[in-house]
């Protein structure tokens, strides 16, 4: 028994509306250098589709995730180590620029520059950003959006693929009167990240105390094995500086006690962040479980419960403050993930253990209650429209339980429940114990998880602890200590000199930065090194 | 002349060979990578990479038996001359073929497909210009001298120029005797290694293989040592007190 604890995310899939916010935000904090143009820690996909980068959840292509081998053991699907370091001259699965696509930019000056009186409107042209000829724009991270040309390439969804026949022809039925939903996707932070145990170098890691998984820039030799790897694909090659980058679930604002840049910005208050303490040592064996569909359960039991006394005391044994304890107690994510059993991992046969979790699209459910001329209160009326919703049951289970039609139609059932009774004891002020008898759930705890879904404020969806406590000690003691600016201290990022951009490393990793040196080349912005002149002079 | 060339020169290249690494490997940690490019170009890679680098390795295992085993060595274990010399000109030769098909594939790659044209540095250029011309030099050696022509006995002349250059005894007289074409490639080889510390060649030294025995997920604390030596907070309050009072 090693407890840790991880920070998680729950989105709430019914209140996303697609306007790609956390995408856009998310790009402007991370991702708007040269080299990171195709590169979305966060982006929005319409489902069904074939997501991004193309067809990224078909493994049998792209050899991302874990599988189980033929003697049950748990092994990367792009293979073992031998085999992976015989692949490192060139990786077969690694998808290229054109899975993704082609990064373009706009000659606006022709629009500007543009003599009057002109007899045809002047057009600007799309040019490749990595070329400067033009191209014709045929792909984008968020290509699908609202279902565009899902006619065409819709049915190739790697989730329809996978399905039994029946079942995908009824989803193709459904489809046929159109159904979609939205699918923001971040890095999962897995608890058995495959990125990491794919990377040769040991660059890639999952952080101690918080479970980020993060790309250690000094360190990544561009080995390109962990994109493969990751069956999400939410790792990506930098390639300007050659080395991989990702999602870095925003750990300068998450120390701080902020929620990410995209749960921050989200109109929709869709997302959820909280601490969920988990057994690192049984992980191991939750992600070897031989049914697909006990995953879901497996990895519930991973997750330590934060009320139980025992694991307080393994909480507190293990140096975590007081603070993070409290935290993991009024967690909203272990609420959603194990208190109401309403938040589903994406794809959980991918092995990975993922901490991004969805609680599935509802809204359509009581579209189908009403529009059959059911009585929504009736606690039959309403579960028996379940499997004939707009979003087919079996769509859903192929993302978020492996194809477990009855754990998605469970947790949809309870969301319909919680509708139904909150609008009786609304409208008319009855009490429809009948629906709470039927979920499992008192009335209490459906109006507990109402008020979490419809209503929660910033400081109930997001409860973060700030970074350890000793560190702060530490920290004010230093403030303390000297007179002039507390970052002007050995090993801090100074404050009277010029920032130069070898010296901006958000964290200082102990001896590998130098701030006293001054060194005559300097990186610049593309990656490469090119001759820095600093005004001020040597630094003393 | 002598001197300079073959004394001068080759301390002078291993010096910056040496210093060069150090200074790489403590100011560009960032920069210390492979630069792929398989994610701008997959299809010409996908052969000439692989290519390149397994003929890469023949090549490099070659120089080192030819250079660093001395010909009394390999007579001593029974190696007759000439199985010696035939193993060492059909496995040069076919080695260095393999390097030459890679070399030229990942050439062209260079110029052929225009992203990977507008990623290519200076640096790249320089590289790629410096290895071509070692492995022109060194086919030439091999198949123009060796397999071709009556041959020429580098293991009694540059091979214990080579060594003596470790042992701080390098007998130019060795050097000044042998073909200009094997000239030039000694002396090219000493360049291309003071080159070597500049380029994206620093790859080679990060070569993976500790990952064969590593566990597979990689945890790590946020920090590994203190910011700074840091004074109790009670030593620090007391200060502050102290100076208060004051």
């Amino acid at each position: 028994m090693r407890i840790r604890a991880q920070v998680a995310m729950v989105m709430n899939l019914d209140k996303c509306i697609g306007c790609h916010t956390c995408s856009v935000t998310c790009k402007q904090t991370w991702t708007n250098r040269e080299g990171t143009e195709y590169v979305w820690f966060n982006n929005v996909e319409t489902k069904p589709g074939i997501g991004y980068p193309k067809h990224y959840e078909d493994q049998e292509r792209w050899k991302g995730g874990w599988r189980l081998d033929a003697k049950g053991r748990l092994v990367l699907r792009s293979g073992g180590r031998v085999k992976r370091l015989s692949r490192i001259f060139a990786n077969p699965d690694l998808p290229t620029l054109d899975d993704y696509y082609e990064p373009a930019t706009f000659d606006k000056d022709v629009l500007v520059s543009a003599p009057a009186g002109l007899t045809d409107t002047p057009v600007k042209q799309p040019r490749s950003a990595l070329t400067g000829e033009p191209i014709s724009l045929d792909w984008g991270a968020n290509w699908e959006d609202g279902l565009g040309g899902a006619h065409e390439r819709a049915a190739t969804d790697p989730n329809i693929t996978a399905m039994a026949p029946d079942a995908a022809a009824r989803v193709k039925f459904e489809f046929e009167k159109t159904f979609m939903f939205h699918l923001p996707r971040i890095c999962e932070h897995c608890l058995n990240p495959a990125c990491v145990s794919a990377c040769p170098s040991g660059a890639m890691y999952k952080r101690e105390e918080d479970g980020i998984v993060l790309v250690d820039q000094d360190r990544c030799r561009g080995w390109r094995m962990c994109v493969t790897a990751c069956p999400y694909k939410k790792v990506y090659v930098n390639h300007a500086t050659g080395k991989a980058e990702k999602c870095t679930f925003c750990f300068p604002r998450i120390e701080a006690g902020q929620p990410t840049i995209c749960s921050e910005t989200c109109v929709g208050r869709l997302r959820y962040l909280g601490l969920v303490f988990y057994d690192e040592d049984a992980v191991l064996a939750a992600a070897s479980v031989q049914d697909e569909q006990e995953l879901l359960a497996a990895q519930r039991k991973v997750f330590l419960d934060p009320h139980d006394p025992e694991t307080v005391r393994l909480a507190t044994e293990a140096g975590l403050p007081q603070e993070w304890v409290l935290a993991a107690q009024s967690s909203p994510v272990w609420r959603l993930i194990s208190d109401y059993q309403i938040a589903l991992p994406l794809h959980p046969e991918y092995r990975t253990l993922p901490m991004v979790w969805y609680v599935p699209p509802l809204s359509p459910v009581l579209d189908a209650v009403g529009a059959a001329g059911l009585d929504d209160t009736d606690a039959d009326d309403v579960f028996h429209t379940i499997r004939d919703l707009r979003i087919p049951v079996e769509y859903l289970a192929e993302l978020f339980t492996a194809g477990d039609v009855d754990a998605v139609a469970g947790v949809l059932m309870k969301l319909a429940a919680m509708r139904s009774y909150m609008r009786a004891r609304t409208l008319d002020g009855t009490v429809a114990e009948e629906l709470c008898s039927a979920v499992g759930m008192s009335g209490a705890e459906i109006e507990d998880m109402y008020r979490l879904l419809a209503i929660a404020k910033y400081d109930e969806r997001y409860v973060i602890p700030t970074a350890y406590a000793k560190d702060a000690v530490a920290l004010e003691a230093q403030v303390a200590s000297t007179s002039d600016c507390s970052l002007d201290c050995a090993g801090g990022p100074g404050m009277t000199e010029p920032a130069v951009a070898e010296r901006f490393h958000l964290v200082a990793d102990g001896g590998q930065t130098r701030p006293g040196r001054k060194s005559l080349f300097a990186r610049r912005g593309d990656g490469r090194l090119g001759l820095s002149i600093d005004p001020a002079g040597e630094r003393s | 002349m002598n001197t300079l060339v073959w004394i001068v020169i080759p301390y002078v290249c291993l010096a910056v060979f040496v210093v060069g690494h150090v200074w790489r490997w403590r100011h560009d940690q960032f920069g210390w990578t492979t630069h792929t490019s398989q994610l701008l170009e997959s299809r010409l890679l996908r052969l000439g990479s692989p290519l390149f680098h397994l003929g890469a390795f023949g090549v490099i295992a070659g120089h080192a038996m030819g250079l660093l085993v001395p010909a009394s060595l390999t007579e001593k274990i029974g190696i007759p001359g000439h199985l010696y010399h035939a193993a060492a000109v059909w496995g040069g030769t076919i080695t260095g073929i393999v390097l030459v098909v890679g070399l030229v594939l990942l050439i062209a790659r260079r110029f052929v497909n225009g992203r990977i044209r507008r990623v290519t540095t200076t640096m790249d250029k320089v590289l790629y210009v410096a290895l071509a011309a070692m492995v022109i030099l060194g086919m030439t050696a091999t198949i123009g001298t060796n397999l071709l022509s009556e041959g020429y006995d580098y293991r009694e002349t540059i091979a214990v120029w080579f060594r003596g250059v470790f042992w701080f005894s390098p007998e130019t007289h060795l050097m000044t005797e042998a073909p200009l074409v094997y000239q030039l490639h000694a002396i090219g080889g000493f360049l291309f290694l003071a080159l070597w510390p500049f380029t994206r060649l620093v790859h080679v030294w990060s070569a993976p293989l500790a990952y064969l025995w590593r566990p597979y997920v990689v945890y790590r604390a946020r920090r590994h040592a203190p910011v700074t030596p840091v004074p109790a907070p009670a030593a620090v309050r007391d200060r502050a007190v102290h100076r208060a009072h004051r």
